[in-house]
């Protein structure tokens, strides 16, 4: 056993499909009770690494552990650790949800009795439990997830793996799953582990690592990723924009320029930027709107690509997805 | 290792989802009996009583008995490709489960249910002249358990080289169909041509229905002794179960 303070981490993870390198020298480490968030875009190696922490693929080399234990070595201590929502979903439609939950504590070994209640919480916590006696096949996408999660949960894991858990669900799913998830550590005592393409949904997350081509690109929380991009932009529009740009000029170290009405300073810290702008103008300040760099601007300052935009590379993120497909069986 | 509880629900879940689709039922059983009566009927017109007495009927019966145990045992065993296809197979895999218990639970779900359906076909042997005893009904319960493991278990292999609904044409007219002419069901192996002949005693069906016939026509044609039926049965099965769990593992 392999004692430390973070949940998950992986030494040198490296994943080869018939040369193809699908995960390339990973190594990340979660601390115990956040929402960690593993962001890139499609073909990233995204879904490659989470099947080799859920034991379900073997690393061509380098080490991870889950909860201390060895995916490869140790894979059953590893599975009773994790919970898992995959990115398709693996329910049985022809059974009930409440089947579902049954069926899953069962397979974890768990009490009687004490399943019996798990089940009734976790319903009650999704907003589940008018329709437990349903079969799954009438469920909406965003009811079936939430189900996956409740799943996921039942066997109390220490790890709780979402594959782009909001995939293919509507604004409104969405935000009801987001509702959930977000509460997780707290309420379920559970780290979550999440893929996502979507840079609003990554925000929430406590940290986060921008993966690329199977490499970690960036790592921090969302903040410090903003960061990277250089700081908020504030736009100012004044009674006399160009005399309160030369004012501002000699105040405030910050690249100033003014364009279309509206003046901008870039580079700042917005929230201390604004007061100290009031200060200065007064009454010369018609209106102030600031603008803070997304993630899809760190993504694209790293790799010069937008994250959700066809690119030369999708030929090759498309091949691996297709490797990957074939490989998942296992 | 065997989690009797992780065996115990994967059987649960084939038994609800069987029942639950009534119409599967209707039509499973529908096969096996078309075949005794039509084809039966038609055939019995064109081959005369063999020199033991038998009519074609009763020589066929325990055959269609031995085709409705291939049929759902295959059928049930390799709703292990529907399970991979719509995902469910990962929630298995992913469990800390022995894949020995994953697999003895699909080849008793396959055991349970053909064996049940065969029984089911038992009840109309009156209709066409048999009249078993209460000692050859529980010979045949027996027969008909371990033809029905033996066959759940090889659908197991066959379903773990197999990853998509497509598949099934492939399975149904290359495995199913021969193993089903081959067996001795419909006729006797004595009559077939050498390389046919051969290729039937490599079938683990032919000795279950060979067996059958011990039972239900004891005066009947037969084709090997008993005991070399039920040894053949036994062996192939444990063999098959623990090749499942191989093939299983390995992750095909």
């Amino acid at each position: 056993m392999y004692r430390m303070a973070s949940i998950i981490k992986t030494e040198s993870l490296v994943k080869d499909f018939d040369g193809l390198r699908a995960v390339d020298n990973l190594n990340l480490e979660v601390e115990e009770r956040t929402i960690f968030g593993f962001l890139g875009p499609n073909g990233a190696g995204k879904t490659t690494t989470i099947n080799i922490l859920c034991t379900l693929l073997r690393p061509t080399s380098g080490r991870a552990f889950i909860n201390g234990y060895d995916c490869v070595k140790d894979a059953h201590r590893v599975r009773s650790s994790i919970g898992i929502v995959f990115q398709d979903t693996t329910l049985d439609k022809d059974l009930t949800a409440y089947e579902n939950l049954l069926f899953h504590a069962y397979l974890y070994g768990l009490k009687r009795e004490e399943s019996k209640k798990r089940i009734e919480e976790l319903l009650q916590f999704m907003d589940l439990y008018d329709r437990k006696d349903e079969p799954v096949k009438r469920f909406s996408g965003g009811m079936k997830r939430r189900l996956e999660v409740a799943r996921g949960l039942m066997h109390y894991p220490k790890v709780l793996f979402l594959d782009e858990p909001t995939l293919g669900l509507d604004p409104q799913s969405r935000a009801g799953l987001w509702e959930h998830i977000v509460r997780l550590p707290e309420s379920h005592n559970v780290t979550v582990f999440m893929t996502t393409h979507y840079m609003d949904e990554a925000e929430v997350c406590n940290r986060m690592a921008i993966i690329d081509h199977g490499r970690i690109i960036a790592e921090g929380t969302p903040e410090e990723l903003k960061r990277m991009v250089g700081g908020d932009v504030v736009y100012l529009r004044a009674k006399d924009n160009k005399m309160a740009k030369e004012i501002l000029k000699e105040r405030i170290i910050a690249d100033i320029e003014e364009r279309n009405g509206e003046i901008f300073v870039h580079g700042v810290k917005g929230d201390v930027c604004i007061p100290e702008i009031i200060r200065i103008l007064g009454e010369q300040v018609l209106s102030v709107r600031l603008q803070r760099p997304t993630l899809n601007d760190v993504f694209l300052k790293l790799t010069g690509r937008q994250i959700r935009e066809g690119s030369p590379e999708d030929e090759f993120k498309e091949s691996i997805r297709s490797y990957r497909r074939r490989f998942d069986r296992t | 290792m065997i989690e009797l509880k992780v065996v115990y629900v994967i059987v649960m879940r084939e038994l609800i989802k069987f029942f639950r689709e009534k119409s599967k039922l209707v039509s499973t059983m529908a096969r096996p009996l078309i075949w005794l009566f039509f084809v039966g009927m038609g055939m019995s017109r064109l081959v005369p009583q063999d020199i033991t007495g038998t009519d074609y009927m009763r020589f066929l019966f325990p055959g269609i008995i031995g085709m409705t145990i291939l049929f759902s045992a295959i059928f049930s065993s390799i709703s292990i490709i529907w399970d991979k296809e719509f995902g469910f197979l990962k929630e298995i895999l992913v469990a800390p489960v022995s894949r020995f218990s994953i697999v003895l639970g699909k080849a008793l779900s396959g055991t349970l249910l053909s064996s049940l359906q065969a029984m089911l076909i038992m009840i109309v042997s009156p209709l066409i002249g048999i009249y078993p005893e209460m000692g050859q009904i529980a010979g045949s319960v027996l027969v008909i358990i371990v033809l029905s493991f033996c066959i759940s278990a090889l659908g197991i292999i066959i379903a773990s080289f197999y990853e998509s609904l497509e598949s099934f044409s492939m399975i149904m007219n290359f495995i199913v169909m021969p193993m089903f002419f081959l067996s001795g069901a419909m006729y006797p192996l004595k009559k077939l041509p050498l390389v046919l002949k051969y290729a039937a005693t490599l079938n683990p069906l032919t000795y279950g229905i060979d067996g059958l016939r011990h039972i239900l026509i004891p005066h009947g044609m037969l084709d090997f002794p008993f005991y070399l039926d039920i040894f053949v049965l036994l062996s192939t099965s444990a063999v098959f179960l623990f090749l499942s769990t191989y093939v299983f593992e390995r992750g095909k």
